[in-house]
């Protein structure tokens, strides 16, 4: 399951990137293995979403949060 | 001092200066601002500048002795990210922990003491927006014994790990002049980052050689070294973090910020509210301020007057009022609008809403080929085009950024405000929709729209024409709502309209001096049929005075009866002469030749000259028309230009400006590039002359068709 699938208000915590070579800016910002995400709200017109982790709000294109595969969904 | 701190990452895009005085045995301290980052691995403009400038990596420019590293406190894992790559250059660090109070909020405890040591760095306690522990931030930078951080304590995953050593030992043996400490970044951000490589190239050839070898070697094992610095940083930091922060809120539970959110960006009246936001704005701008130009407007009226009646008469004392006055103060009556609109986007950056509203128009944005990241440059390009192409630095994508440099002229700057308020306020009806919604601000608010309309179509084209290729990347933090610090949004309101203001003004004084001469010299032979009217004129006031004198009136009361009787006739007899004037003179000439070109498009002579003297600067036609009109027009009952204008008429007394010529004007003015300043700042931020040939080339093309089609099928359709 891939980040842009979870449901408003589900957590998960971050497996691994589908990719070979992750977006370097979205790594420093924290988006790593391990890391718990919340899935808060999509946008009005249903991309970009808003995601809460390490204790703050960062805003993913659909594009970007399909690459980022995750696990324990609760 | 006074420091622009705007909510919102990446507001601070150019490096700001100011000094303190340090401990008497210092001397002064000069502070250097860095545009705010999330990172020092230079992936974009403003994290290119900051990591050049901590890096002494500047030509003439030393490295920093001490950096302050400011940190949010209700955010510290990932403030402290940025902290940790500050540590490993090898210069003293002190870390300023800001919004304390955020953090509080947040149910965050932050053990200061215990962060210090693990950090081995001063960490200071702060909420900045209070004025709360500057003074021991102050006390800090004035310590000479500032420690250096402690040897690095965190570690690379192995297969990275060994071949640094190495690397830095090349870099060094190449590079004699290489602070000591600073080499392992320094290897680290060439193995990241390509602009770092080129950094090097010519200066550390074999270096680059070596890393590049390097690279190859990881990609082989599929070792990921790119992301070997981040794991590694973030492996250290967060147990750090989890040890230092006693969270007294269950993480989970909503805050306020969460809660204004739910409303703000909600599905339906996110939206909603955004483009209410907006609409009220622009009513704003136009409604509110109204009371302070009329008070502006009969002062400058005022001192014309008085100027006027205190001076000899001559060319000087016409200049200054004809020219200077008139011109200067017919742009000085748009600052209360620009005032206005500064403040209302200071208070969007301040709460952080900025950020919602990229977060919003995001999807749309992507539509044409922007991002959300796009809004704000854009945004701010409603107040002036050159602060918003200089924004544009913080969009990490090149693409993007050209782009968004491309169409940002097209946003109605406030410089178009004074046009769009002088012709819409003197051609377009009065009165209101649902008894709220004025046509005027309406007719104000479609300017706005067709500007914005037209740079998504722009951005739409040069995407798919010009960048054909894959969507930009977005990723962007929604700051936690603030309430605004109002002197924070004064100061930058008073700050950015002073910029405004001194450009402009420059620019407006120079020119009103050349237009008013331009529109009076040279002094043109009178025309003989005029100069004849004349002379027919005062033979019949003569005349006239004569047979009342015979009839038994004394000479001087004859004379007033006769004076008022024949007014309009030698005001008209003034207004031909001066006119003929205007018409002959360097403008009237250039005017007439641009006038087949322009005459589809509605615009006679007048607006033609207008236009010219206005690609310098949009704002200036004011001044021009201002100048053309009270040069040909004595009448000093009715000052204001706009009534002037109304008053115009062709020699078949069919009047010159019709509602329909007002709004080819304005659609011209919403898409033609006229701003010298522009162009200037386009050619500094992409380094070429091209884009900026392409950007006044495009938009004055838009501008002519767009102008001639709405005037030539206006007509067709009998509204002319």
């Amino acid at each position: 399951m891939t980040l842009n699938e979870l449901k408003p208000g589900e957590m998960a915590v971050v497996d691994g990137w589908l990719t070979d070579q992750p977006p370097l800016r979205l790594l420093e910002m924290g988006l790593l293995p391990g890391t718990e995400i919340q899935l808060i709200r999509f946008a009005p017109l249903g991309d970009p979403i808003d995601f809460k982790m390490r204790g703050y709000h960062l805003s993913l294109r659909k594009t970007e949060a399909a690459m980022v595969r995750v696990r324990d969904i609760r | 001092m006074r420091q622009k701190v705007g909510n919102y990452p990446g507001v601070t895009v150019e490096r700001k200066i100011g000094q303190m005085p340090g401990s008497h045995t210092q001397g002064p301290i000069e502070l250097i601002d860095l545009p705010g980052s999330y990172s020092l691995s230079p992936k974009s403009l403003d994290e290119r500048i900051a990591y050049d400038v901590l890096s002494g990596h500047l030509p003439g420019e030393a490295r920093p002795d001490a950096v302050v590293c400011v940190a949010d406190a209700s955010n510290l894992e990932r403030n402290l990210y940025l902290a940790t790559q500050v540590l490993d250059l090898g210069l003293p660090v002190i870390i300023a922990l800001n919004m304390m109070d955020a953090a509080e909020e947040a149910g965050l405890q932050i053990n200061i003491p215990l962060l210090q040591e693990k950090l081995g760095v001063p960490v200071v306690p702060m909420v900045a927006s209070q004025n709360d522990g500057l003074g021991k931030l102050k006390y800090q930078m004035r310590r000479l014994d500032l420690p250096l951080p402690a040897e690095r304590q965190w570690s690379l995953m192995p297969a990275v790990d060994v071949e640094i050593a190495d690397l830095i030992a090349e870099l060094q043996a190449e590079v004699p002049t290489l602070p000591a400490g600073q080499g392992f970044v320094e290897v680290l951000q060439c193995l990241t980052s390509d602009l770092m490589m080129e950094f090097w190239e010519e200066r550390a050839p074999l270096f680059c050689t070596k890393v590049a070898a390097i690279r190859d070697k990881l990609d082989a094992q599929k070792a990921p070294y790119q992301q070997a610095e981040v794991i590694g940083r973030y492996s250290w930091l967060s147990p750090l973090v989890a040890q230092c922060v006693e969270r007294r809120k269950d993480p989970s539970q909503k805050t306020t910020s969460d809660k204004i959110d739910a409303v703000l960006t909600h599905q339906l009246f996110g939206p909603v509210l955004f483009g209410l936001l907006l609409l009220l704005i622009f009513q704003a701008v136009f409604t509110w301020a109204t009371p302070v130009m009329d008070l502006i407007e009969g002062g400058v009226v005022n001192l014309g007057g008085l100027v006027r009646s205190n001076f000899p008469g001559g060319w000087i004392t016409d200049m200054v009022v004809d020219g200077v006055i008139a011109g200067v103060g017919n742009v000085a009556v748009f600052l209360p609008q620009i005032l206005l609109l500064f403040f209302f986007l200071g208070l969007m950056e301040d709460t952080g809403y900025m950020a919602r509203s990229a977060f919003i128009m995001d999807r749309v944005m992507s539509k044409v080929g922007l991002s959300g990241g796009s809004v704000v440059p854009l945004l701010s390009s409603f107040a002036c085009a050159i602060p918003g192409i200089m924004a544009a630095r913080t969009l990490a994508n090149p693409k993007d950024r050209l782009i968004t440099i491309m169409v940002a002229p097209l946003m109605s700057c406030s410089a178009r405000l004074p046009v769009y308020t002088l012709f819409i306020a003197a051609f377009l009806p009065t009165g209101s929709v649902f008894g709220i919604i004025t046509f005027q601000g309406l007719a104000m608010f479609s300017m706005y729209l067709l500007g914005t309309v037209m740079a998504f179509v722009a951005a739409f084209v040069l995407k798919r024409i010009v960048f054909k290729g894959e969507s930009s990347f977005f990723a962007m933090e929604l700051p936690p709502y603030r309430v605004p610090r109002f002197k924070q949004i004064f100061w930058r309101m008073i700050d950015r309209s002073k910029a405004f203001v001194v450009r402009a003004g420059k620019i407006i004084f120079g020119m009103s001096i050349v237009l008013w001469f331009m529109a009076r010299y040279p002094v043109a032979e009178m025309d003989t049929t005029i100069a004849e009217q004349r002379i027919e004129a005062e033979a019949t006031y003569f005349a006239h005075v004569d047979s009342l004198v015979a009839s038994g009136m004394p000479q001087p009361m004859a004379e007033i009866t006769v004076d008022e009787r024949m007014a309009a006739t030698f005001q008209r007899q003034d207004a031909a002469e001066a006119g003929y004037l205007v018409e002959h003179s360097i403008i009237g000439r250039i005017g007439k030749i641009l006038e087949p070109v322009m005459r589809p498009l509605g615009f006679d002579w007048k607006i033609s000259a207008g236009i010219v003297s206005a690609f310098a600067a949009r704002e200036v036609i004011i001044s021009a028309l201002a100048t053309i009109y009270s040069v040909g027009d004595v009448d000093e009952d009715s000052p204001l230009l706009r009534e002037k204008l109304k008053a115009d008429r062709y020699a078949d007394g069919s009047p010159v400006y019709t509602p329909l010529v007002a709004v080819s004007l304005l659609v011209f003015f919403v898409l033609a590039l006229q701003c010298m300043s522009t162009l200037a700042i386009a050619r500094r931020e992409t380094n070429t002359w091209r884009w900026p040939a392409v950007m006044w080339l495009y938009m004055t093309g838009l501008a002519y068709l767009f102008s001639l089609v709405i005037y030539q099928g206006g007509q067709a359709l009998g509204l002319g």
